[in-house]
């Protein structure tokens, strides 16, 4: 049962992941990329864990782990680079 | 067999929630419910993805980097929602039209702080 829901899965996860970059892209100010960028890395940690229930090998976990501090780390310096004024 | 039902269902829930968050940030009016949608289900579905994994594999190693996905997701989103938030607020994104409470605006004083 697993393996015919994990593909059903992974599909929504990567029309999640292509439908925020439609955010990205027409986002009107620098904070709606922001925050769809960090949506979209929140769905490919999303993916690598779906992908190990899919493959059966837990080496792909720290590698999620690392996405999701990068993740944490690029929004944290892009909101304090919109505090001291963007790109204006 | 109740295992992997409940895999399942722990998966799905992940998937349904990730693309209702992506509705609610593709749909949305505003930043800042924009931001509602985003921060909030998506760590929620990335949290019942992880349990998910965690029935299925079922080994202290992974149960124990799974507590911690989630305990650094829980940790992390709220920090990085409210700085954005704050820093967007202050540079003057526009809210929606029909916003009825601002309270920076009536209480608030902009500019004092750093």
């Amino acid at each position: 049962m697993v393996e015919f829901i994990c593909p059903i899965v992974m599909l929504m996860l990567a029309v999640s992941f292509g439908v925020a970059f439609v955010r990205v892209a027409i986002g009107p100010t620098l904070p709606d990329r922001v925050v769809a960028l960090d949506m979209a890395a929140t769905i490919v940690v999303a993916l690598i864990l779906t992908h190990c229930v899919q493959s059966g090998s837990s080496y792909y976990i720290p590698a999620a782990i690392s996405i999701a501090l990068l993740s944490f780390v690029g929004t944290v310096a892009l909101a304090l680079y919109i505090r001291r004024g963007g790109p204006s | 067999m109740i295992r992997e039902i409940l895999v399942s269902v722990f998966l799905l829930i992940g998937g349904l929630l990730s693309l209702v968050a992506v509705a609610g940030v593709l749909r949305m009016p505003d930043l800042f419910t924009r931001m509602h949608a985003a921060t909030k289900t998506g760590t929620v579905g990335i949290s019942a993805i992880t349990i998910g994994m965690m029935i299925h594999f079922g080994t202290i190693t992974v149960i124990s980097r799974g507590v911690l996905v989630i305990a650094f997701f829980l940790l992390t989103a709220p920090v990085a929602a409210h700085m954005i938030g704050r820093a967007a607020y202050r540079s003057g994104v526009s809210l929606w039209i029909l916003t009825r409470i601002d309270e920076w605006k009536t209480h608030g004083e902009i500019g004092k702080e750093d």
